[in-house]
């Protein structure tokens, strides 16, 4: 390791520079923490809106990051940015780092904007909240940066038990307590998978991070077999995160009993910061491996396509409805993992903030409609929103459209990349079950316009109005919405200037780490 | 400005028109609005009638449009239009403009969203025919259902959610299996072992005029830049006529034509139309019969047969059952079936008139089908000019059966009878329409039978015997339903005291009639707008057809490709 040498501390200044959004995140949790105990319960809210300031800053310094890497806002000129290492390889920065971090610091503000005001109908404004979903985007965070077994394991800790504590947050709540437990069992448990899968793959190749294991991966010679269980152990481990069939079955309990602002954040953030580390993982350490793990990605997407659109299908609660759509999304996205090319990473970026945009927005008006003891979380509880409120029935049908990926909106698009990918990789492996898979996939899209229809059916289509007391919407509910709105539909209509974007800064891991895939893409070789 | 965005604009001004709703108009004022929306589609209607300065000589797409748009996937916002497009904008204005002039008393709740919606569509629907992009087709193409659903939803009869769901599902399953088939025609466009093969004589050929061809060449051109594919529909037909034989082409003649079958619909996926028309509201009707299906028809026109010629053509892949047999096969057995159970519906005891109507646009897009895979200039000409009368009849009929059902409430044949000593001014006018479907020299529909039916005489005379029953069926049940609802004593009596047309249905009903006695006496200027995109569809699929009336230099021109 010749760049032990070069450092003469434990830390450097330009490490530190590296992790700078991540520090910016940690302090502003601690504010956080400290405002809680400070400010007297009315005030409780300008904790939340110190946190938003927090990821405000964040996202500043990943702006600075990105341009003192060479990066530029004048798309293009743009070019591939070198990765930088920082922490002995703990932690590597390049365009997939950046682009994943921005996505977290957007879930989490969409998710503390939203939060507001279902905290206040809850009454459990208390800044501790605000506090853990900052500590869990620090951990998504690093699961986007993260270059080595161990700091990715660590990150996934951290956001994984921040998650349990915010499942059960609202403790006066039985279904929130039920949840948080269920949630914690199988997640642990999936944490003992993954973290098997991790030590048999440094008992074979001897090293912790991922660019060493991905170059010993060939010269394991007679340990291929346990290479392979490592290979599924983490597979499997993975597919826990981010509920794919079978391992599904705690997500739709999690998503109904936890408070809504936290299923919004854990359908997006948490499945965001999975598929990194899916695609850090897959693609540099085991990108050498792409033949053994692409078949069995395969039947898992195709099972978690079908079950959880199937499963969606019957659902009365609504957010149980949308976790079995967030399992049956977590299929799409599976394909652009198998995909490993440009296209594909292009699809995984694109369709994540767009999923991320749309989930956000949907959960919002599910907030919306909350008040003091009335839930609101069943789908015929919209009933008639389209006349007792036009404007938020019309977003929430296009959310809906777009989940279900209608062109003109951002789910096309990412669907559209997804789909791209896996019929380019078909193309270049002269595999016909690439084809047969990605025809699965959209015949499958046809089965969740079915459910996703149905909240436009209940909005739309009925005279009867469910409940005429009108909405109430705090200002941040509302911008947050209005926010994924415009998100969605410029992605849809206008995606040039993101797929150059994702383009030119994804590519980055293909073809530092995987130079056999890379150059079977064309994206990559222009 | 104006003639230079000619097509952009007559796309768009209807979505204009619905934003300028939605943003001026409240809930309450009802009246201002439809008659706005009435008013803005006329304008849009009106616009439209520019485009038939098309240059009939020149032939090819015309109107171009070339902006960028997503570079970096080789999308671009391109539209044009050939002598078929024009007509079928025409068309589509004309009935947009019928369709909300309908809707005045018959939609009596939550007006302004239904305006709103109507013209969305319209949009959608313009949009489709207009583009020359593959990737913004698709998007209008699919976008279009979406209004449609609401529109049968939300204003439609006592069924109409399932009626709105099987709409929707059933023709999203074409449209995302077409995905697939865009997406691998676009990969093709990116093969150089194919385009090296795409002779500049084809582009020519498909394009029809320099400038289209100018326009296409520099589309590759910046792909080329770009290192991207391209969605050019022009470029990927040209493409398509160089994909050897085989189970390729005959699968993406497939993904493609899964789509446009249940558009238009053939059987066995029509089940959806008689649902669909049934509830929809009478608007919903006219538009979905006189425009959407026409979507289906003009894919197989735009798509299908330049993109897949041999495909098209062939009659041998799965032994001696091939593609064109296939198509041939299921628009014979719709033509026969939609007349068949068109009947049943006069029979049943509480046959739905819109029902029958909506069977009869499954037989008579049967003969679009069959004119189009007779794979002859008669028949495609036929076949086009078919989608334009179907357009007008069928739009008329549902019109009429809406005039009825607005004053009595109920569309049941059994329920009527003797209509013509009450309705004398209603039961001419249903007459003149009944006339034209079955087919009556001197009315519009006669033309396209007579040209679509000699095309599939010239390829195989028993396809002609048996579209020829088809027809005979028709007529047999026009007659039929005629005889019970407009003659004999009034038996019912509801009956008595019907109003006959008011001096806004006389409005929107005369021009339809008026079109129909004019294609069928004097067919020639609508004719010499598709006469040369037909023709060069046909040589695009049948190098060495001669072609008949054209001049020698013209016939030489396919071997010329060969030579190249």
């Amino acid at each position: 390791m010749p760049f032990l040498f070069q450092t003469t501390g434990l830390f450097n200044f330009r490490d530190l520079q590296l992790i700078a959004p991540e520090l910016i995140i940690t302090v502003a949790a601690c504010a956080a923490l400290v405002m809680e105990v400070i400010l007297p319960y009315k005030l409780s809210k300008w904790t939340a809106y110190s946190s938003l300031a927090g990821i405000g800053l964040a996202f500043v310094s990943l702006g600075a990051q990105f341009l003192s890497m060479g990066g530029t806002f004048r798309l293009a000129s743009l070019t591939n940015l070198a990765p930088i290492d920082g922490f002995y390889g703990m932690v590597r920065i390049d365009g997939f780092a950046l682009l994943f971090r921005a996505i977290f610091l957007i879930a989490a503000a969409l998710a503390i904007a939203i939060s507001i005001r279902f905290l206040d109908i809850e009454r459990e404004q208390h800044g501790e909240y605000y506090s853990l979903i900052l500590f869990a985007t620090v951990g998504m965070m690093f699961l986007g940066s993260g270059y080595d077994l161990i700091s990715l394991y660590i990150s996934l800790e951290l956001m994984a038990l921040t998650f349990y504590v915010l499942v059960a947050f609202t403790k006066r709540e039985r279904r929130s307590n039920e949840a948080g437990m269920k949630y914690f069992l199988l997640g642990a448990f999936s944490s003992g998978i993954l973290l098997y899968g991790m030590s048999v793959l440094y008992g074979v190749t001897g090293s912790t991070n991922l660019g060493e294991i991905g170059r010993n991966l060939n010269s394991t010679g007679d340990l291929r077999p346990f290479v392979l269980i490592g290979m599924i152990a983490l597979a499997a481990g993975l597919f826990f995160k981010v509920a794919a069939v079978p391992f599904h079955m705690w997500a739709p309990d999690a998503y109904e009993g936890a408070p809504t602002s936290v299923t919004a954040f854990l359908s997006t953030g948490s499945k965001a910061a999975s598929f990194a580390l899916y695609a850090r993982i897959f693609f540099v350490a085991l990108g050498p491996m792409q033949v053994d793990w692409a078949p069995l990605l395969g039947i898992v997407a195709a099972l978690t396509i079908v079950v959880g659109n199937w499963a969606a299908i019957t659902q009365e609660n609504s957010k149980r409805l949308l976790a079995y759509s967030s399992i049956s999304n977590a299929g799409y996205l599976l394909l652009a993992i198998i995909a490993n090319n440009s296209y594909g990473n292009i699809g995984l970026v694109i369709y994540l903030v767009v999923y991320t945009l749309m989930n956000m927005g949907a959960f919002g008006v599910i907030i919306s409609l909350r008040r003091r003891g009335i839930i609101g979380d069943n789908v015929d509880d919209m009933t008639g929103l389209a006349q007792k409120a036009p404007g938020m029935a019309a977003m929430m049908a296009i959310f809906m459209l777009s989940l279900g990926g209608l062109p003109g909106t951002g789910g096309f698009i990412g669907k559209y990349f997804l789909l791209w990918g896996l019929l380019s990789r078909g193309e270049t492996e002269h595999k016909s079950w690439y084809y047969w898979l990605a025809g699965w996939a959209v015949i499958n899209i046809v089965v969740s316009f079915y459910y996703y229809i149905r909240f436009i059916r209940v909005m739309y289509l009925g005279d009867r109005i469910a409940d005429e007391q009108p909405l109430t919407m705090s200002p941040a509910l509302k911008t947050a919405m209005v926010a994924a709105l415009v998100g969605i539909i410029v992605i849809g209509v206008y995606p040039q200037p993101f797929i150059v974007l994702a383009q030119k800064l994804i590519p980055a891991i293909a073809t530092t780490a995987a130079p056999p895939a890379a150059s079977n893409n064309p994206a990559a070789s222009q | 400005m104006f003639t230079n965005n000619l097509l952009s604009i007559i796309t768009w001004l209807p979505a204009v028109g619905a934003i300028l709703i939605l943003g001026l108009f409240k809930k309450e004022q009802n009246q201002i609005i439809k008659k706005f929306a009435t008013a803005w589609l006329a304008l849009d209607f009106i616009i439209s009638l520019w485009l038939f300065g098309y240059d009939r000589v020149a032939g090819g797409f015309q109107f171009l449009e070339d902006r960028q748009w997503i570079p970096v996937i080789g999308a671009r916002y391109q539209m044009g239009a050939d002598g078929v497009a024009v007509l079928l904008l025409v068309l589509t204005t004309f009935l947009g403009v019928l369709a909300a002039l309908s809707s005045w008393n018959y939609i009596q709740k939550r007006e302004k969203e239904y305006y709103v919606l109507l013209l969305v569509l319209q949009t959608m629907v313009l949009g489709v025919f207009s583009s020359m992009d593959l990737f913004l087709f698709y998007l209008f193409f699919e976008v279009s259902l979406v209004p449609m659903y609401f529109l049968i939803g939300i204003w439609g009869g006592d069924n109409r959610l399932y009626a709105a769901i099987k709409f929707f599902l059933y023709t999203l399953v074409g449209s995302v299996v077409m995905l697939l088939g865009v997406l691998k025609m676009y990969f093709l466009t990116q093969d150089t072992a194919l385009t090296s093969k795409v002779t500049q004589a084809t582009m020519d050929l498909l394009a029809g005029n320099p400038k289209a061809t100018a326009m296409v060449a520099s589309t590759i051109q910046q792909a080329a830049q770009n290192g991207t594919g391209t969605f050019s529909i022009l470029y990927m037909q040209a493409v398509g006529s160089v994909i050897p034989m085989g189970t390729m082409q005959v699968l993406l003649f497939f993904a493609f034509a899964l789509g446009f079958a249940i558009k238009v619909p053939m059987w066995p996926f029509h089940t959806w139309l008689p649902d669909a028309h049934v509830e929809a509201p009478t608007a919903g009707s006219v538009i979905l019969a006189g425009i959407l299906l026409k979507l289906g028809t003009y894919g197989f026109y735009r798509f299908n047969l330049p993109m897949f010629p041999k495909a098209s053509m062939d009659e041998v892949f799965f032994g001696k059952f091939g593609v064109r047999s296939i198509m041939i096969f299921l628009a014979i057995v719709s033509i026969i079936y939609g007349a068949l159970a068109a009947m049943y519906f006069v029979v049943k005891k509480d046959g739905d008139v819109k029902k029958l109507v909506a069977y009869s646009s499954v037989s008579s897009m049967g003969i679009v089908m069959l004119g189009l895979f007779a794979l002859n200039p008669n028949g495609l000409n036929g076949a086009v000019l078919q989608m334009i009368n179907h357009g007008i009849y069928s739009g008329a009929l549902f019109l009429l059966v809406g005039i009825i059902y607005e004053r009595r409430h109920t569309r049941k044949v059994s329920e009527f009878g003797g209509l013509s000593h009450v309705m004398p001014g209603y039961s001419a006018i249903f007459l003149a329409m009944a006339m034209t479907a079955i087919g009556l020299p001197l009315l519009a529909v006669f033309i396209s039978e007579f040209l679509a039916m000699r095309g599939a005489f010239e390829a195989n005379p028993v396809w002609a015997g048996w579209a020829g029953l088809g027809i005979i069926l028709n007529a047999a049940y026009m007659l039929w339903l005629y005889q019970r609802m407009f003659f004999g004593e009034i038996e019912n009596e509801k009956n008595r005291l019907l109003p006959d047309l008011s001096g806004r249905e006389w409005a929107y009903m005369m021009p339809l009639v008026v079109m129909s006695l004019w294609i069928g006496i004097y067919p020639g200027p609508f004719l010499r707008y598709i006469e040369k995109p037909v023709n060069a569809i046909v040589k695009q699929i049948r190098p060495t057809y001669q072609i008949p009336g054209e001049p020698a230099t013209a016939t030489s021109a396919p071997v010329q490709i060969r030579q190249k």
